[in-house]
């Protein structure tokens, strides 16, 4: 016996480079344009009353009105739930509006989520300030504080949420720890991995049960569009308690559906749709999802060129004289570092925070010198990016909230892009020399 | 809705319509270590088209108590007990895979309680590939994901889902992973292979048949399709072309419509 026949029959189904490409689309389906069509309509013709009515009560599927749904947009959405191993998915305006659905999606007023403290600053002030004016309390916890998780737990706990890498601090969260936790008190475990991609992690893979994304960063890659995408891993029972009965019982606001009872493992992206574009409406134009589109054809290409300039940048940065620290989960001694193995084998992102020496004024002298990198608000551009957080993104933070988020004055967030990495090293070298003289350079 | 049979708690889907007895009884079975949710794009368009529709997880599947029924002959002799407990004499069935096997042999045991039979991805016998059994039967989620490779034309394996956003192989995927896979998939699989009485069976069928077959079938090939149906008199046969043996999501559409047709011209629901 051969060995191929000792390990028996594979699947052949469509691994990752493939679905990045292929998934979602039949080209015969579309008068062969090998590429997706952009259905720049708002509408869509019903055959008869009978066959519109059809679709309003979800007898058929199809599209109605794009802001529900729209066949440039559904391709992403299926390219996306193939790539991170989930049933279904839903794309909206950005990786926000993402987020607001999935929870708007989970909770009632008078629930409550334990929200990881270490995020995007736009995702605190939602958790912190927007949240509660819906009746959406929230309790924050440090990251590495995985009892802290379980302690935060109540009654009314609707949803565990975190980054799987916080933003800016690199901090990795203890998906499989948590999400036991979560699992234990009948809550579902929501993870925002727009900083990995599914080409480095699947969260699903590691007990989440809801992924979202920022399109916008890296899936898209080219800093040309904005979108957001939540993916549902399909194997949360929503009907192991009475904590969700919007899911689980005949629903007034969709006609008396059970969605968890007649859609199971894809119940919670149905009613993401059904209710929350209908209600909310951050829907993404197809034109965006096309642009997307282009980005994901080539995650995994870009994913490994970004990943190897981060460690080459790493190795820079550690060994150099005006560098005080450098945060990446690839260095051994940051402290998740034998997590972010386990659960990043393909790399540790892009994503690096360093103090510069000198504090925030060899902090701004940098920043305002580099050539290359550019300065700005976004993250996972194919061009390398660099910010000072305390001063832009988590600006809107007093400085207790900034202190809880970990931030500190000499941080800059570095984006690193997929250039030459000799090039981006002699701008940082440039920028590293003015911040040791930063008065004589910046009035140069 | 939640009913007993035979002491054991069974979930049926109605549709998202409430169930109603004055209305004909369409009942739809699902395949091997499958549940009621692969038929959300055919019930719901009869529970709100004149019938009373009941998609069954069968036992010790899905949201159904007590353990997986062991043979193709028990399966039958329960889907009679299911139209018993729910007070009706008569009901139409629709089965896919396993689940035409299991409606074959009850329309064969209960000739007049079954007034129409729909076939979707049948054949008179389904022997199960021993490689995919063994995984099944030994708990390996291998098995699931070798049905679900094998299940799916192109619309599984490359996309475009009727319903906006879903993903066929994933879907597909989590719903037999919903229960133990030996007890669900690992039991369906062995009872398949065990069934042996499809082709007599046939033979003594008189009810209106339909056979809804797929070019791209591999677990069920149209040719074992058509020999099961050539031996039911007046048998009709609707065969879709480029999709594999899942057709009833792959092609929920093309489904519908013959379904439609054959139910409707057959089994007619009462005009207010």
């Amino acid at each position: 016996m051969t060995d191929k026949k000792k390990k028996g029959t594979d699947p052949k189904t469509y691994k990752f480079d493939t679905l990045s490409l292929h998934a979602g689309y039949q080209p015969h389906k579309n008068a062969g344009s090998r590429q997706v069509p952009i259905y720049q309509t708002t509408s869509y013709l019903f055959d008869d009353v009978d066959h519109a009515a059809a679709l309003f009560n979800l007898e058929r599927g199809g599209h109605i009105y794009s802001r529900i749904s729209n066949p440039t947009v559904a391709v992403l959405e299926e390219r996306v739930a193939a790539l991170e191993g989930g049933t279904a998915a839903l794309a909206t305006s950005s990786g926000m509006s993402a987020i607001f659905l999935s929870i708007m999606t989970l909770c009632e007023s008078g629930d409550h989520l334990v929200v990881s403290s270490q995020l995007y600053g736009g995702t605190v002030n939602l958790f912190r300030l927007t949240l509660p004016k819906f009746g959406i309390k929230c309790t924050f916890v440090k990251p590495r504080d995985t009892e802290g998780f379980k302690k935060a737990i109540q009654k009314n706990t609707k949803g565990i949420f975190g980054e799987l890498v916080g933003n800016p601090g690199n901090e990795v969260m203890n998906m499989p720890e948590i999400s036991k936790i979560a699992h234990e008190a009948g809550i579902p475990l929501i993870i925002d991995a727009t900083y990995q991609t599914p080409y480095l992690c699947k969260p699903i893979e590691h007990g989440a049960d809801i992924v979202v994304h920022s399109l916008t960063k890296w899936m898209a890659g080219h800093g040309s569009s904005m979108a957001g995408i939540l993916v549902e891993g399909g194997k949360f029972d929503w009907m192991q308690n009475d904590k969700f009965p919007t899911m689980t019982t005949p629903y007034e606001g969709y006609h008396g559906l059970s969605f968890a009872e007649e859609f199971g493992p894809t119940a919670f992206t149905m009613k993401a749709r059904a209710e929350g574009m209908r209600d909310f409406g951050p829907c993404l134009s197809p034109q965006n999802a096309w642009n997307v589109l282009q980005g994901i054809e080539t995650l995994s290409v870009r994913m490994q060129k970004h990943c190897s300039n981060a460690e080459k940048m790493v190795e820079y940065l550690l060994s150099h004289e005006s560098v005080a620290w450098v945060s990446h989960p690839s260095v051994p001694d940051h402290p998740d570092h034998e997590l972010a193995k386990k659960l990043l084998p393909n790399g540790k992102g892009s994503m690096i925070a360093f103090g510069i020496k000198g504090g925030k004024e060899a902090g701004e002298a940098f920043i305002n010198n580099v050539k290359l990198a550019s300065h700005l608000a976004n993250v996972g551009d194919t061009r390398t990016l660099v910010i000072h957080p305390a001063s832009s993104t988590h600006s809107q933070m007093d400085a207790a909230t900034l202190k809880f988020a970990g931030l500190s004055q000499d941080m800059i967030r570095l984006s690193v892009g997929i250039e030459d990495f000799e090039d981006i090293k002699n701008d940082f070298e440039t920028g590293f020399r003015a911040a040791r003289k930063p008065r004589l350079v910046s009035n140069q | 809705m939640k009913f007993k049979v035979n002491g054991e708690e069974v979930f049926a889907s109605t549709g998202g319509r409430p169930f109603d007895k004055n209305k004909p009884l369409m009942i739809f079975v699902h395949g091997s270590g499958l549940t009621h949710m692969t038929w959300v794009l055919q019930t719901r368009y009869f529970a709100f088209h004149g019938y009373s529709v009941l998609a069954l997880d069968m036992p010790g599947h899905g949201l159904s108590s007590g353990d997986s029924l062991k043979s193709i002959e028990e399966m039958a002799d329960w889907i009679s007990d299911v139209i018993d407990a729910v007070d009706y004499k008569e009901a139409s069935l629709i089965g896919h895979s396993q689940g035409c096997l299991v409606n074959l042999e009850c329309a064969f045991r209960y000739p007049a309680k079954i007034k129409t039979l729909s076939l979707m991805g049948g054949a008179g016998a389904i022997p199960m590939n021993q490689e995919l059994l063994s995984l099944a039967e030994n708990n390996d989620s291998k098995a699931v994901d070798l049905m679900m490779d094998w299940a799916h034309g192109p619309a599984g394996h490359f996309g475009g889902h009727p319903v906006p956003g879903l993903y066929h192989m994933n879907t597909g995927g989590m719903l037999a992973k919903t229960r133990t896979i030996r007890d669900t998939l690992g039991v369906d699989f062995r009872a398949c292979d065990n069934y042996k009485n499809g082709f007599e069976a046939a033979k003594k069928i008189k009810i209106p048949t339909l056979s809804i077959l797929a070019t791209g079938d591999k677990m069920c090939p149209v040719k074992e399709g058509k020999k099961l149906a050539d031996l039911i008199p007046g048998s009709k046969v609707e065969i879709i072309d480029n999709c594999g043996h899942m057709m009833l999501l792959e092609e929920a559409d093309k489904v519908l419509k013959a379904l439609k047709k054959f139910i409707i011209s057959n089994f007619p629901a009462k005009k207010n």
